[in-house]
């Protein structure tokens, strides 16, 4: 195709798209096809960051074996409350990201919930590297947002652990095909950056899969019945339901 | 503070719950002295010059490759090159892990009863908008609890244990360079931090000559 003409040059960029290899994580299959919102592989060093909605699911699967998914969360109804992570360490009085974590916001309520995860090789201490927080910014300043919105953030697949004179290990991954799952409780923001941990001596970056779907009906079950997991939640659920239009009830 | 060859620039006693804020410039040094012992001391540095430039507990502790503050800590701010540092400690550790208690924070961890208890957060979010220049809510991230002890389980557990100080028990910090210190002299009563009894802590600005 010659490209020295403007009908040459648009038939040439239309005709790539029929010829891209592209790679998109498949839908899983206990998944409906019609509930399934986002489906994308975030290469190394890149960031991907999307608006879910309350109910959503969000898959992140590590299928290489060498993406870090460094992340944090805003509620796009009011981007001023965003993830917390030193309540999410201290509330469940626990550092170490497993399944039934919540992650909190600074406001006192959940804004989603880790509700499965293969992987338990995760880090709330050590942030990003310099690469990973300038993508980390450029998601933030897409939705408005600027550098003071980009606080501390964790990191999925790649582990940090502490040792009793507080030295910290890494723990690296735990292997190809980890995946976490997070129930998103509220109008969410998600920015995700796939770049090396800092801590990470030989990082071999590898894609991000991040697939997001429906499942409204999920927030009605608590995924853990510790106290504080149940206060957050409660203040999660009153503020959505104040926050509704009250002509849906009449 | 009698040593010869120091001018004193601030030397202030804190109450429990009591906000304190001030510009310590390069060269300074500011010292938090325990005056009864267990009392948690929450403090944000900012660069003095670009309040967006804030101390970052991640890169500081990544930096250091330990989950813990003490003698020798450089407080590094987000351009990676440090605030202040911590150039005498007998107390020993520091955290900077557990954030500042804030209203809602406290109720999803004790209750709804201590909704309108005092809380750092609110002391901070006070002094940011008095400080002003884009110095507000959004600026606020991970702070340093002096004289606090939250050791990691191996598990992973925050053991928000009795205080390591004692009466008498101080830090100093080295400003590297101009640092904007704000802080707020904790006033949790629902957590060992303040051993269930949060007391003033008296703080020394002096520079050399």
């Amino acid at each position: 195709l010659s490209t020295d003409s403007t009908t040459g040059a648009r038939d040439h960029a239309r005709s790539q798209v029929r010829t891209a290899a592209m790679r998109v994580p498949a839908t899983p299959p206990d998944v409906e096809p019609s509930r399934l919102l986002w489906a994308e592989s975030v290469p190394a060093g890149s960031y991907a960051t999307r608006v879910l909605g309350r109910g959503t699911r969000l898959r992140l699967i590590d299928p290489d074996g060498g993406a870090c998914a460094h992340l944090l969360l805003f509620r796009s109804d009011a981007p001023w409350e965003r993830l917390n992570v030193a309540d999410t360490v201290k509330v469940p009085w626990q550092a170490y990201l497993s399944a039934g974590h919540p992650l909190l916001s600074d406001q006192g309520r959940v804004l989603a919930t880790v509700v499965a995860d293969s992987s338990g090789h995760h880090d709330t201490l050590c942030g990003m590297t310099d690469a990973g927080r300038a993508k980390m910014l450029l998601a933030a300043v897409k939705h408005g947002l600027d550098i003071r919105d980009v606080a501390p953030s964790v990191s999925l697949f790649k582990g940090v652990r502490v040792a009793d004179d507080g030295m910290l290990g890494f723990i690296g991954s735990a292997g190809p095909g980890a995946a976490v799952d997070l129930l998103i409780h509220l109008p969410m923001v998600v920015a995700l950056v796939n770049a090396a941990h800092p801590l990470d001596p030989d990082p071999a970056l590898t894609g991000l899969d991040v697939l997001a779907w429906r499942a409204g009906e999920q927030l009605t079950t608590p995924v853990n019945d510790d106290p504080e997991y149940l206060r957050a939640l409660f203040n999660t659920e009153t503020t959505w339901a104040a926050a509704q239009t009250s002509e849906a009830f009449e | 503070m009698t040593t010869t060859g120091l001018t004193i620039i601030a030397d202030d006693v804190v109450d429990a719950c009591a906000p304190w804020s001030a510009i310590v410039r390069a060269g300074q040094t500011l010292q938090i002295i325990d005056l009864h012992g267990n009392q948690a001391v929450d403090t944000l540095f900012f660069d003095a010059h670009d309040y967006a430039n804030r101390y970052s507990a991640v890169d500081t502790i990544r930096a250091q490759g330990r989950a813990y503050l003490g003698l020798g800590s450089r407080l590094l701010a987000l351009d990676g090159e440090p605030l202040v540092s911590i150039v005498a400690d007998t107390c020993g550790r520091h955290d900077t892990l557990g954030g500042a208690c804030s209203q809602e924070s406290n109720v999803v961890r004790y209750g709804e009863h201590t909704r309108h208890m005092h809380a750092c957060r609110n002391t901070f979010l006070a002094q940011a908008l008095g400080w002003g220049r884009g110095l507000d809510k959004r600026a606020l991230t991970a702070n340093v609890n002096f004289f606090m002890n939250v050791p990691l389980t191996p598990d992973g557990g925050l053991d928000f244990a009795d205080g390591i100080s004692a009466p008498g028990r101080y830090v100093e910090l080295a400003a590297d360079r101009d640092t904007l210190v704000l802080i707020s002299n904790c006033p949790q009563l629902n957590n060992p931090c303040n051993g269930y009894d949060p007391t003033p802590v008296r703080l020394l600005v002096w520079s050399a000559a």
